[in-house]
């Protein structure tokens, strides 16, 4: 399959008072066209930050990529003139946050911020503009969109906005789309209905980066998975094979503490502890303390990305596990 | 119901509206029906999960129940005495056993008191220890929640969101209620977390007979903890029986929607039920069943008459008119 987008060890640090928190620590992942790539992790793992640094949208200071080159389309999207960034954000590649409510502008109704975009990046007039915003509204399932051109964000609801978003993002027809928890802030019904439409209005050669913490949407939207744990990537394989047979041990755990509906268990499988702080990673294995397969060697020694089958594992028993 | 016990809390038709004020003399123009005639009971020990999305009313009838908002009419028995009747003084002897959980552990510990102020206020305001037994009180409390002794002196900021959700836990259970109410307990937290906080709760649950009322959007985790659901849709209670019969037999459509709405691994993906449309607005609730312009069965009766919440099987409550009752009980 063909390569799109290509991050190759992308490391991103924080100055905070406390002193510098390597966020995303030597991550590399590919993303083939016309792939679903699922983005995995807890809060802090640093699962965000990768996806805003393939657009260059962590603001530095405090943030800086200290390292890496992330290569979309022959280019390098680090080193790029900041004119030329400008011209794939949005076009080439768009992107879907978490909170529709605050990533629209309180102040520019719907149409405007539809229109805004599209001339940004095409040469049409003003008239032409508003009426694939009103088309596109029409087919995210935006109810009288000749009367939502002109609606405010707060006129409208959480799924709404969602929709006006996915609007912003499909009409250019963008080669990648990152969403970033897109439904998190949705309710489950309409998070149902986010996602048909997402599935629904990918073309065939659209690539996705859906980021997530919940496993459940990771099983019915992606192809293959990335997981992030403190900072690294433990695990990259395909979603049946992952379910499967998950070679790292978090994400084992992970999959296992993930409330399951119609099985009532009496207690749920946790992993104990927390996730260490940024600012201090434990020598070795950055899972030692909550794994409960830690031997010795997993102290003394960081591991590396085993290469098992395809898939991807930082675990130093991955090849047994894989048995 | 037929029940040996009693229950430890009965509520009854009860409404809780907030009026819509507009114009300088701030007249009340319309309601906000948040609670729109809710009947419930939650027996001794046992855990009720009450589920709905966001605006639907869980929030405003927890807050209800604890005399944080106010009712417009009904009843709320707790150990058989009309809550809702009680003066000021009255309620503060009450909240001493009733206790709750917010959801954000960001926002509601006192970021300027010590975890062993905040563990033990509630018992010095209520003159059950004494200042002197404070300190071996709250180390017996963070025992409880499996937290080390260490953290007594510590200020809140200094514990990550399920720390702190341990402690007010502990601050929850720290004057022996009868009924804790976790108002999305768990819904702020990582999935691992999330299931050390809820394994917490069972323990806590069986170890000191408590009751709960258990809140969330998410019925996966309330499956995991509640031993009865219902399932509540603007303002109302739409279906009501034993958690099991919820997930593996349910009869609304609305809780059939939001079962299958939920994104499951594992499973082969199945044709899913999507909803249409958002929640109605509450100010204006549709005519009928106020599901009726998001059912997908919808007939012109649901249009026009309410249903009401009827026991079509043996212990199962259903608010639907489509839903044909079973003589036979099994």
């Amino acid at each position: 399959m063909e390569n799109l987008l290509n991050i190759k060890d992308l490391s991103v640090s924080f100055k905070t008072d406390e002193g510098i928190v390597r966020a995303v620590d030597s991550v590399s992942l590919t993303i083939n066209k016309g792939e679903v790539l699922g983005l995995v992790g807890e809060s802090g793992c640093g699962k965000s930050v990768t996806s805003m640094s393939i657009l260059r949208l962590v603001s530095s200071p405090p943030g800086s990529i200290d390292s890496g080159e992330i290569t979309f389309d022959n280019k390098n999207l680090l080193s790029l003139p900041i004119e030329e960034l400008r011209k794939i954000r949005g076009k080439s590649i768009s992107m879907i946050f978490q909170e529709p409510m605050t990533a629209l502008s309180p102040l520019h109704c719907i149409g405007n911020q539809l229109v805004e975009t599209l001339q940004f990046h095409t040469n049409i007039n003003t008239k032409k503009a508003w009426q694939v915003g009103e088309e596109w509204l029409h087919k995210t399932g935006i109810s009288d969109p000749v009367k939502n051109m002109y609606a405010y964000p707060f006129q409208l609801s959480g799924g709404m906005c969602q929709r006006v978003m996915i609007a912003m993002a499909l009409m250019l027809d963008p080669k990648l789309i990152i969403a970033d928890e897109p439904t998190t802030a949705l309710d489950v019904t309409i998070q149902a209905q986010v996602f048909d439409l997402m599935r629904e209005m990918k073309k065939k050669d659209t690539s996705l980066l859906l980021i997530t913490h919940n496993m459940g949407i990771i099983w019915e939207m992606c192809d293959r998975v990335a997981v992030m744990y403190a900072s690294e990537i433990v695990e990259v394989g395909t979603v049946m094979g992952i379910f499967k047979k998950p070679l790292h041990p978090y994400t084992e755990a992970l999959l296992n503490s993930i409330p399951l509906i119609s099985v009532k268990r009496n207690k749920l499988e946790s992993i104990p502890g927390q996730v260490p702080s940024p600012l201090n990673y434990p020598k070795g294995c950055r899972f030692q303390d909550r794994c409960k397969y830690t031997f010795d060697k997993c102290r003394r020694e960081h591991p590396p990305l085993y290469n098992i089958g395809g898939n991807q594992a930082r675990c130093f028993l991955a090849e047994d596990r894989n048995k | 119901m037929e029940n040996f016990n009693k229950p430890i809390l009965d509520i009854n038709n009860l409404k809780t509206y907030f009026p819509i004020r507009r114009g300088i003399l701030s007249r009340t123009v319309g309601y906000i029906r948040a609670v729109d005639g809710v009947n419930l009971e939650i027996h001794q020990g046992e855990t009720l999960g009450l589920v709905g999305e966001s605006g639907c009313g869980k929030t405003t009838l927890a807050r209800t129940i604890v005399r944080l908002d106010q009712a417009k009419s009904g009843s709320i028995l707790f150990e058989g005495n009309d809550i809702l009747t009680k003066d000021e003084k009255n309620i503060r002897l009450l909240r001493n056993k009733i206790q709750i959980i917010f959801q954000d552990p960001f926002s509601s510990l006192n970021p300027r008191m010590t975890v062993m102020d905040i563990l033990t206020e509630g018992l010095i305001e209520h003159r059950v220890i004494h200042l002197r037994q404070k300190k071996e009180e709250a180390l017996q409390l963070l025992n409880n929640v499996a937290m080390d002794a260490d953290a007594l002196h510590r200020y809140p900021h200094e514990f990550s969101g399920g720390q702190r959700q341990r402690i007010s836990i502990a601050r929850a259970i720290s004057t022996k209620p009868g009924l804790v109410i976790c108002d999305e307990a768990v819904s702020a937290l990582d999935v691992s977390i999330q299931a050390q906080v809820i394994n917490l709760l069972i323990e806590l649950r069986n170890e000191h007979k408590l009751s709960y009322l258990f809140i969330s959007h998410d019925l996966s985790i309330v499956s995991n903890i509640a031993d009865r659901t219902a399932v509540m849709y603007l303002g109302k209670i739409v279906e009501y029986a034993d958690t099991s019969t919820i997930i593996n037999k349910p009869l609304h459509p609305y809780t059939k929607a939001l079962i299958s709405a939920i994104p499951r691994a594992g499973i082969l993906k199945e044709k899913r039920t999507i909803l249409k449309g958002d929640v109605p607005s509450p100010s204006n609730p549709p005519s009928g069943c106020r599901f009726h312009p998001r059912c997908p069965i919808a007939e012109k009766r649901c249009s026009e008459e309410e249903p009401q919440l009827e026991e079509k099987n043996k212990n199962h409550f259903v608010a639907c008119h489509l839903i044909p009752t079973s003589k036979n009980s099994y």
